[in-house]
């Protein structure tokens, strides 16, 4: 098949390596400050590339992540709390049995996040590819809105408005990475199979692919649980990093924020979902300094909150007047694409004419 | 000669419009048999019934033995019906070769699992579907278009790939809708001589519609014509061509002063 594969999965193994010893001494020479948006740079890698799944590969506009993240944080998190801690948060109403008994370690909570918000995928499933583009679109965004709204009333398990807290912070820079990395290898090998050209040949034209043979229902729904999967331990990794969930926290803003990265790296590549991620969540702490109170020649500029998002938008939309593509469109990164984008710098502007 | 497929009374209606009604037709193995009628005789509605992508309102579709009314389109592909569409629709983003593999994938007995982590079982699968589409696109004409986009291949190639699409999928009963339009004389020869070869060595079963009347004529063993939903002829090429309701149909009344 590849000729250079050998050479392509050891220059991946080196990429990885470099990787884990930057965050090697990240983790021991980095601030606070600094290792909490490399975090959340990871887990939103991860998230975008699970959305990414669904909305950009298979072309199914669910609005629903922040669903799956809710329930994926309430999950890790009920299992991971204390019997005591529970019994002291649960004001109003003690939580129900068994979540007064349990608790697991922090892996188990994971697996479970993922479980259980894979399993809602399912559920949800039915009901939404009953329904193609916008129809879809909005019913996604109204379970997205139901889960919310049930965690805000059901006071014995969630805690309601209240919210979670002193969730253990166990989420470390190793977690997120790994969960980042598992995520860019499962969805990737995923999309570079025969599933997943099945999953690209939906998008491009859904009657065709029923044409051949593919069982269009069962393959959205794949990719939906895949992708509801990843962004329920993404929800249970969050919960664990910033200690306090309520439902506040799980807003269709959450989702907005993934479909903007998404969309910024290019519908339908991984790559594009990844670098877009990190543009975005290291932009938007870059970006806090036009938040400040400024002084630009004679003028004397208060600071002004939700400026950054001002700014966003704008970018936003002078990318789809100009780049509608986004960062990679539906490219991938490869080593042979790199290699091959060096050989021609090499011959470089002399043969060029 | 024994029977492959074979319609009883098919009819269907949209709200109060009848599209097609009381269609009869059976295919033994091995027939070419053309679909022909002018513009709205309910030609691609039958496609589309026998197909799966509608349910008849009334009557039955048999294919070998099997009732295939309320089964679904990519079940009804996988019993062994393939199709292609009046508007050629490809993948237009993947390469020739990927939208002929991805006609193997609905046989694929890896789970998505064996694909994510490569199982032996996997691998040996996609390298099946790979050898399996180069032959194919070698029968076909295409192979050295083979890492192509789809999309950027001239129109007449563009058919052929369809047609080579649907035969990955291994049909018995192959449908074809307007395979030759669009297509300049000798690309429509070539096309000819394709669909005879293609029918010989994948021992096919083929039912077409078609506008280009010589080109009907010359490859099928029997047609059918539709006018408004009701068949008003059925015969041989020569039978049809003789045929006063099909004069009637294309040209209008003739008129005797």
């Amino acid at each position: 098949m590849d000729p250079h594969r050998k050479r392509n999965q050891a220059l991946s193994l080196a990429a990885i390596a470099v990787v884990a010893a930057i965050l090697y001494f990240a983790d021991s020479g980095a601030s606070d400050y600094q290792i909490r948006i490399l975090n959340n740079c990871a887990i939103f890698a991860a998230l975008a590339v699970s959305y990414n799944l669904i909305n950009g590969v298979t072309g199914q506009f669910s609005l629903g992540p922040n669903a799956f993240l809710a329930i994926g944080a309430y999950t890790s998190a009920l299992l991971t709390m204390s019997p005591l801690e529970k019994e002291l948060s649960f004001i109003i109403d003690p939580v129900i049995w068994p979540l007064n008994e349990i608790q697991t370690p922090f892996y188990v909570s994971l697996l479970a996040a993922g479980s259980v918000s894979a399993l809602f995928g399912l559920l949800m499933g039915f009901p939404v590819f009953r329904v193609r583009g916008d129809y879809l679109a909005i019913v996604t965004l109204g379970f997205g809105e139901v889960v919310r709204v049930v965690a805000n009333n059901t006071q014995s398990v969630t805690n309601g408005p209240l919210g979670l807290k002193g969730i253990e912070a166990h989420t470390d820079l190793w977690w997120t990475s790994g969960f980042a990395l598992a995520t860019v290898f499962f969805v990737g090998r995923l999309v570079r199979s025969s599933y997943g050209m099945a999953l690209k040949a939906i998008r491009y034209d859904e009657t065709a692919a029923e044409a051949i043979g593919i069982n269009t229902f069962w393959h959205k729904m794949l990719a939906f649980i895949v992708s509801a999967f990843f962004a329920g331990i993404g929800g249970g990794l969050l919960a664990h990093l910033i200690t306090t969930i309520s439902p506040s926290l799980f807003t269709f803003f959450l989702t907005f924020n993934l479909l903007i990265i998404i969309v910024l790296g290019g519908l339908g590549s991984t790559t594009g979902a990844v670098l877009a991620a990190l543009l975005v969540t290291w932009g938007g702490e870059a970006l806090r300094f036009v938040e400040e109170p400024m002084q630009i020649g004679p003028l004397d500029i208060p600071g002004i909150p939700g400026m950054r998002m001002v700014i966003f938008s704008l970018l936003l939309v002078l990318m789809m007047i100009f780049a509608r593509q986004g960062i990679m469109g539906t490219r991938e990164f490869s080593w042979n694409a790199v290699f091959s984008g060096i050989r021609r710098l090499q011959r470089g502007p002399g043969k060029a004419k | 000669m024994t029977e492959l497929f074979r319609a009883e009374n098919l009819t269907m209606q949209f709200g109060g419009l009848t599209a097609v009604s009381g269609f009869d037709l059976s295919l033994c193995r091995g027939e070419i048999v053309g679909l022909i009628g002018p513009n709205g005789a309910g030609k691609t509605t039958v496609f589309n019934m026998i197909a799966g992508y509608y349910t008849p309102s009334e009557g039955k579709i048999l294919f070998e033995g099997k009732v295939l009314n309320g089964k679904k389109a990519h079940e009804i592909t996988k019993l062994g019906i393939a199709r292609t569409f009046q508007n050629i629709r490809l993948f237009p983003d993947l390469k020739v070769i990927e939208n002929i593999m991805l006609a193997y994938h609905c046989r694929i007995r890896s789970s998505f699992f064996g694909a994510v982590f490569h199982f032996p079982l996997y691998r040996r699968e996609e390298e099946e579907m790979m050898r399996k589409a180069m032959l194919l696109l070698n029968e076909v004409g295409l192979a050295e278009s083979a890492e192509e986009q789809s999309s950027s291949l001239p129109y007449g190639k563009q058919r052929k790939l369809e047609i080579a699409r649907a035969l990955g999928t291994g049909p018995k009963l192959l449908l074809l809708d307007e395979p030759a339009a669009g297509m300049n004389p000798s690309e429509t020869q070539e096309l000819l001589d394709l669909i005879l070869r293609l029918k010989e060595d994948f021992g096919l079963t083929i039912l077409l519609i078609e506008h280009d009347m010589k080109f009907v004529m010359r490859i099928c063993e029997r047609i059918k014509v539709l006018d408004y939903g009701i068949t008003i002829a059925e015969g041989t090429p020569l039978e049809i061509q003789k045929d006063s309701k099909v004069i009637e149909a294309y040209l209008g009344e003739v008129r005797t002063c």
